[in-house]
Parts: C-alpha cells; sequence; structure tokens
C-alpha cells in the first residue's frame, strides 16, 4: 500500500473555511464585511498552513469566495488562497481572468478549486438553460480548467518589452490565441490578464467521486489539478483513492508526483487533547502512505482553528512533519509545485 | 444621509465631485522610460510603474483618497485590440479584471469609492448582482458599477454566448439587467431573503438572493455614451454619467439636456451628477505648463502611432508612408476592417479633409497633424487656473465634478493632490474631510429605492 515515491515533508497542510456564515458581527443584522474570515484565515496563517479553502455555490448565503478571498489578500501575507469557483453558468473568461487577479493581488497565493452546479433551483437563477446532469457538468468543469490554463499562458512571461526605439509596449509574437473550442463552448483568447506571477495558480479538485459522475471526477482531476482532495475516513480509502489517481495522472502522460493527494478529514475539536490525537493520526495515516498531506474540514472553523494551530501544529513541528515559517513566497513553492513552463513559448521553441 | 451643502442655497458654493482613473489601455498612458523633459514632475517620476502589478493600484487609489476624492474608476477591456489582423502592439496592455481587484484595494483604503466598469453583454443578472453586492459588503459600502455593453461579435468570440446584440437591444438589455439586479440587491431587506420572479424579454430568472440588502442599499451606478439611447437609459437608471470632456458650451448643452430628461422618470436634478473624463497637465507657470503638455502629447503618439491613427482613419494599411512626411494623397476606405476592438470613425472622409486643412495652413508632418488633433489635454495651467478653470465649469453647470485620468501609473495623479485639491478646498468648493463612509454618501446621492420597472420601452 505504501507507496514508493519518496515522502515530502513537510507535509502540505490546508483547512476550510466552511462552516456556518461568517458574518464577523453575529449579533449586528446580518452583515457580511470580512473581519470574520479576515481573522480566520490571520490565524491559519499563524500556523504556517500551505493554503485555506473557503467554498461557494450559487445558493449559498454570503458574498462571493473569491470576492472574500481578494479582500483577505492584502491583509495576509504568506498563506494560499484557495476560492470555490463554479464553471457551471458562469463565462470561463471571466473565471480565468478573475483567478489570475487574486494571483496578482495576493503576490502569487492564489488557486482555485472548480466546482460545479447540479440544482434545478441554482439553474433557475440564471434561466438559461436546465440543470446540467453531474457527469456533463464536470466534463465542462474540466473544459473551463483547459481554458483558463491557455489563457494564462497566452502571454508569455517577458511579453511586456517597452521598446522604446520601436514603439512597441509588447512582443507580439509572445502573445497567443488559446483558440479553444470544446464540446460546451469556445474561447479565441488571448486574455486580458499578463500571465499571473504563479504562472498558473493551483487548481484543487474534490475528487473524492463518491457519485455515479465519479470516474469522470477522478478524470479531470488527474488531468488538471495539482492538487486533488480526497474525503476519506480511513487511510485504505485514502490510499485506494491516491494510487487510482496516480495511475489516472500516469495514464495522461502527466508526472503522479506533480499531482499531489491530501486526504479531506473532517475535524472537531473541543479541546487540546483533541488537537494532539489530530496530530497522532496526521502522523500515522501519513506514515502509512496513505495521502501526501492533509485538508482539514473543522465543523467549526472559529472554535476548531484555534486549537489546531496552538495544540496539533506544535505537534506536528516538533515531529519535524510541518514547517515553522514559510520558507517560500508563494502557494507554489509552500507545495513544492514548480512553476509551470508556458506551453506556448515551449511550442515556439520546439518549432524554431 | 449626510448633511451635503443643499446645492440650491446661494450662499454655499457648488461642490465639485472628484474621482480617478487608473491610466488607461490606450495611447494616453505614456510608458517609455523616459523622465518628462520638463516640469518639476521630472525628479519624482524616474520611470513608470507597471500597469498590472497590485502595489500599482495601491499606490493610486491612497492617493486618491488622500485627496479626499468620490471614487477610484477603473475601465475594462475583454479583447485585445487588433489592427491589420494582429494584436496591436504599440500600448500599454494588460489589466486585472476590476471587480477583483477593487475588492482587494477595499482591505488597503477606508473611505474611496471602488467603481468597476462590467459589460452586461457578457454576463448574467444573477452572477453580477452577487458580486458587485460582495463588493459593498467587503467595502462597507463603496461600490459602484459603470454599466457598459459591447456590440461587436470579436470580442463575443471570448465568450460562451458569443455574438453581439444591435445598438437598442443592448441598451433594453442594460435596463432591464439593471432592473433586475435592483430586485435581487432589494429582495433580503428583512429577516429573511424574499424570493425574486422576475421575467422579461431579455431574462427569466427565480429564486432567493444570498445576501442581505448591502450598505448602499444599491452599488452607485455609472453610464458612459454620449448617445441618445444612452442619455435615455442614464437619466432613467444611472447615478453618474461619465461623458466626454467637449468644452464649457457643448457641455452645458449636454448637461442641462441630460438634467432635463430626469423629470420624466420622477427624478431630480441632483439624482444624477454629470463627471466628465478629463486630462491635466499642470506647470509652474503657463508656458511650462503648455510646454509640457505639449511634450506629453509627442510621448503619447510616437511616429508608429501616429501612422497606425491614420490607418485607422484612412482604413489602409500605410507602412510605405513616413510619419514624418506628408499626410498620405490617397482617399480612405470607409468600409475598412482594418481595426477591431475600437470604436469605428464615422465619417472618415470629413476627417481626412479637416487633417489636410490643417496640415496645409499650419505646414505640419503627418505625426504633426496627429499630434494637434488628437489628445490634447483638457486643462493645462498652473495649480491655480487648473482650479479656477475646474470650478467656473462646475459652477456654469457644465458638470457636476470630474473624473480624471492621469497620463503616468501609478504617479500620474499626486500632482494633481499635492498642488489642485488644497486650491479647491480653499475656494470652498471641495471637501475638507469625508463626512459619510459610503460612496452614495460622498456623491450626494439620496437612499437607493427601485422604481418599478415598467418593461421595455417602445
Amino acid at each position: 500500500m505504501a507507496s514508493p515515491t519518496p515522502q515530502r515533508r513537510p507535509i502540505p497542510l490546508a483547512i476550510a473555511l466552511d462552516g456556518p456564515p461568517v458574518t464577523g458581527r453575529p449579533a449586528a443584522p446580518e452583515r457580511f464585511d470580512a473581519s470574520g474570515h479576515l481573522r480566520l484565515v490571520r490565524l491559519a496563517e499563524r500556523g504556517t498552513l500551505d493554503f485555506v479553502t473557503l467554498g461557494d455555490a450559487f445558493g449559498r448565503p454570503g458574498p462571493d469566495a473569491l470576492a472574500v478571498l481578494s479582500r483577505v489578500a492584502p491583509a495576509t501575507a504568506r498563506i494560499g488562497l484557495v476560492p470555490t469557483v463554479t464553471t457551471t453558468h458562469t463565462e470561463p473568461f471571466h473565471v480565468a481572468t478573475s483567478i489570475a487577479t487574486l494571483d496578482w493581488v495576493s503576490g502569487g497565493r492564489a488557486g482555485w478549486q472548480p466546482e460545479v452546479s447540479l440544482s434545478a433551483a441554482e439553474a433557475a437563477l440564471f434561466g438559461r438553460r436546465p440543470a446540467p446532469a453531474p457527469d456533463a457538468a464536470w466534463r465542462e468543469a474540466g473544459e473551463v480548467a483547459e481554458v483558463a490554463a491557455r489563457l494564462w499562458d497566452s502571454w508569455e512571461d517577458d511579453a511586456e518589452i517597452r521598446d522604446r526605439a520601436g514603439g512597441r509596449f509588447i512582443d507580439r509574437d509572445k502573445l497567443h490565441y488559446a483558440d479553444y473550442a470544446g464540446e460546451f463552448f469556445s474561447v479565441r483568447g488571448p486574455s486580458i490578464v499578463p500571465r499571473p506571477p504563479q504562472g498558473r495558480p493551483p487548481v484543487v479538485i474534490d475528487a473524492t467521486g463518491s457519485g455515479p459522475e465519479g470516474a469522470t471526477v477522478r478524470q479531470v482531476a488527474a488531468a488538471h489539478a495539482d492538487v486533488a482532495l480526497v474525503r476519506a475516513q480511513d487511510p485504505g480509502t485514502a490510499s485506494a483513492a491516491r494510487d487510482d489517481l496516480r495511475s489516472r495522472a500516469r495514464a495522461l502522460g502527466r508526472d503522479p508526483d506533480r499531482l499531489l493527494v491530501l486526504a479531506s478529514v473532517e475535524i472537531e475539536l473541543y479541546a487540546s487533547g483533541d488537537a494532539v490525537a489530530l496530530a497522532e493520526l496526521i502522523g500515522d495515516w501519513y506514515a502509512d502512505g496513505a495521502a501526501d498531506g492533509f485538508h482539514l474540514r473543522p465543523a467549526e472553523p472559529a472554535r476548531d482553528l484555534g486549537l489546531l494551530v496552538d495544540g496539533t501544529v506544535p505537534v506536528l513541528q516538533h515531529r519535524c512533519l510541518l514547517r515553522r515559517f514559510y520558507p517560500g513566497a508563494t502557494l507554489r513553492e509552500h507545495l513544492g509545485l514548480p512553476r509551470p513552463a508556458n506551453r506556448y513559448a515551449r511550442a515556439r521553441e520546439v518549432s524554431r | 444621509m449626510t448633511a451635503a451643502p443643499h446645492p440650491s442655497d446661494p450662499s454655499t458654493p457648488r461642490q465639485i465631485h472628484l474621482a480617478a482613473h487608473f491610466p488607461g489601455v490606450n495611447n494616453t498612458t505614456v510608458w517609455d522610460d523616459a523622465p518628462p523633459a520638463t516640469g518639476r514632475g521630472a525628479a519624482r517620476h524616474p520611470s513608470l510603474g507597471s500597469q498590472i502589478r497590485f502595489d500599482s493600484f495601491v499606490h493610486l487609489a491612497r492617493t486618491a483618497e488622500r485627496g479626499l476624492f468620490d471614487f477610484f474608476f477603473l475601465a475594462e477591456g475583454l479583447r485585445l485590440r487588433e489592427h491589420k489582423g494582429r494584436i496591436h502592439d504599440l500600448d500599454v496592455v494588460g489589466r486585472p479584471e476590476s471587480l477583483t481587484v477593487l475588492t482587494a484595494l477595499a482591505a488597503v483604503t477606508d473611505r474611496l469609492g471602488l467603481a468597476a466598469t462590467v459589460n452586461a453583454t457578457f454576463n448574467e443578472p444573477y452572477e453580477l448582482a452577487r458580486r458587485l453586492s460582495s463588493l459593498d459588503h467587503l467595502s462597507d459600502g463603496r461600490a459602484a458599477w459603470n454599466v457598459v455593453t459591447t456590440s461587436d461579435a470579436f470580442t463575443g468570440e471570448n465568450f460562451r454566448r458569443g455574438g453581439y446584440l444591435d445598438r437598442a437591444d443592448r441598451y433594453a438589455r442594460a435596463a432591464e439587467f439593471v432592473a433586475a439586479a435592483r430586485e435581487l440587491w432589494d429582495s433580503w431587506s428583512g429577516p429573511a431573503p424574499e424570493p425574486v420572479r422576475h421575467r422579461g424579454a431579455h431574462f427569466d430568472l427565480t429564486g432567493p438572493f444570498t445576501l442581505p440588502r448591502s450598505p448602499q442599499g444599491h452599488p452607485v451606478i455609472i453610464q458612459a455614451g454620449d448617445s441618445p439611447e444612452g442619455r435615455d437609459f442614464a437619466a432613467a437608471t444611472a447615478d453618474v454619467i461619465f461623458t466626454r470632456h467637449s468644452g464649457l458650451a457643448a457641455g452645458q448643452a449636454f448637461y442641462a439636456d441630460v438634467k432635463g430628461r430626469l423629470a420624466a422618470h420622477g427624478r431630480r436634478p441632483d439624482d444624477l451628477k454629470i463627471m466628465p473624463g478629463v486630462t491635466f497637465v499642470l506647470g509652474d507657470t503657463a508656458a511650462e505648463a503648455q510646454e509640457h503638455a505639449a511634450e506629453i502629447r509627442r510621448r503619447q503618439i510616437s511616429p508608429q502611432n501616429a501612422l497606425l491613427a491614420a490607418e485607422q482613419i484612412w482604413g489602409a494599411d500605410l507602412s510605405g508612408y513616413d510619419p514624418d512626411g506628408p499626410l498620405p494623397d490617397i482617399d480612405p476606405d470607409p468600409h475598412s476592417e482594418l481595426a477591431q476592438g475600437r470604436v469605428k470613425i464615422a465619417d472618415p472622409a470629413a476627417v481626412v479633409a479637416k487633417w489636410r486643412a490643417l496640415s496645409q495652413a499650419k505646414g505640419l508632418s503627418l505625426r504633426e497633424t496627429v499630434i494637434e488633433t488628437t489628445g490634447r489635454q483638457s486643462f493645462v495651467g498652473t495649480p491655480q487656473a487648473v482650479a479656477a478653470e475646474m470650478d467656473e465649469f462646475v459652477r456654469a453647470r457644465a458638470a457636476d465634478g470630474f473624473i480624471l485620468v492621469p497620463h503616468l501609473t501609478p504617479n500620474g495623479l499626486d500632482p494633481f493632490v499635492d498642488r489642485v485639491v488644497p486650491l479647491l478646498q480653499e475656494r470652498g468648493v471641495f471637501r475638507t474631510e469625508y463626512t459619510g463612509s459610503t460612496l452614495r454618501s460622498h456623491l450626494g446621492l439620496p437612499e437607493a429605492v427601485t422604481p418599478v420597472w415598467q418593461g421595455e420601452a417602445s
């Protein structure tokens, strides 16, 4: 069961900030300012966690998750910021430019978690088309991930030249059309946003794949994800999902070590003893090779996160499983994922 | 609402509203690395900043807030412009997505309004209403939406729905879009959301909104455009018009026309602010300012840019012509598709005739003619003269204020805030502190109420 690949230290550790709506002023009338989320993200950053995820859905009360994390970005320094972005009913071009912008405003700390909208109630909020079948919705999510990656690559890193003598601001040979035409939509490109600091902000996909569309979700994750989340209550389940995802990635021609599989575990911490037990569990699962890292889903972030940061994190640090500070600046650096080469620059080199 | 001076009180001079436009993705933004040849700005602008890095946005927004401006304004582009079938490469290009960068700026400013240009053609009411309400919540009531529409299939190639609408349909759709958004914004006014049921010619949506009514009730609505359809749309719907600066008399005519349309919609003249987009150049003397302005225009219009400007008018490849030589001797092609993603020139033959006359009268080269006819700055002079002229513009009811477009990123607004704002304050025509916390309060706008949408205008 244990993977033959070398284990990573520190262990990637992420936290979900979902839970009861965070209003910041619980006593006041419903008011969604950023203070509640900001407090939580700062706490997670104090624990040197790799990233936070913030879930979203069109029917979920509260502000747009990408907006919340954009608002949090300038008030934090190192932690990765991964909002859920819905790929059903939305424009792939806007999705790509918004995430690229989160990467610019955060100095390279953005990621995103594609999600689909399957309910008739959410489809009615748009009124353009009926809710898609789960399998089709995930194929479409894969297409959005593909077109986003192409749009982020559509500017080479050195496209801006400011050539005074020639009067040229950009070298247009280093801007590229995405020219994407798939089953669900087409996008011409290039992007309006220059290539973001990380090249491509990491794609995080919940690849638990428990429904009938599970195989499609796994396949989309194997093709597009940098980080796959697998909801599991025991190490065997996590390990089997990891093996499946790695073999799918290998079959697609990807290096499976570039796909981190995090066991996504629900937690409830009531006392510091719980926090220590969680550290034991993480250490044991990791030693078993069940996962490359962990994504923790607190039942109540406002309660559990403090105990996690002050109880679980120091134990893992003591066992040299977790970093004590951020040696890098970007989310990719935290995760040990290299900045991807630009596909169009590479194509140009090859054709030369 | 705050106690803004009552405009009809004769003892209170008419107050000026000010906004800052992030320097544009076009040739008005000077990007080359040479310092300005003259003017006291030279030492302070040794090089020009990034148009995309967040610190540029932070600097400009904080400068605007230091100057007590009403709002910070971002334009939008959804397709890179093309010329002769290739991506246009002469001007500043590359920008962030507006709503995301403004939400981030909410973290580093406290009072400044945050205005995003967002196209209604390539969005859906529910999603955009949610994003705008999110910005209003996360900024404690500082959001504004500049509603624009697009007609061209060229831009549509980047979007699922592609295609385009004709001009009249674009405004009808935009009006229904704003109406639907306001229904959503109003739907959670009590303890729980009330489901919205909107059914019209363009949209058919049902369900509850996910955010309670935001601090401003409705984000401020801005509209840009001078066409009769645009004016009617603004009179019915907008809180601010972003118009072009067109001289005192033309400004007064526009102002009277638009304000005159408000009563038909049950609105008062002060319910809609008219703010032209303007440029400025300062100098210690009038002569120095003029010299500096001419130098900026020379740098905005490089030889390559002059040729390109001419190609857009002639609709022909002019690469064989010398920008420092005479005007092309051929006739323009009014049906050319040479330029994409730009506003079409209505009557190229008339423009060519005007240019020829000017070139002959003054002995100007092609480039000198372009410099002479385009990009002339709105306000050029000493800080005292610029403050006086702006004050006069507003007193004469040619505008309620201005949207300033600096020509440098990100320091272009600093001289105005340092040197002109204090003079406007001395004149008693500009605030000396923020008295309210929301953009609506800065602009002296009434509380947001929802006019009943009466379906499509005929």
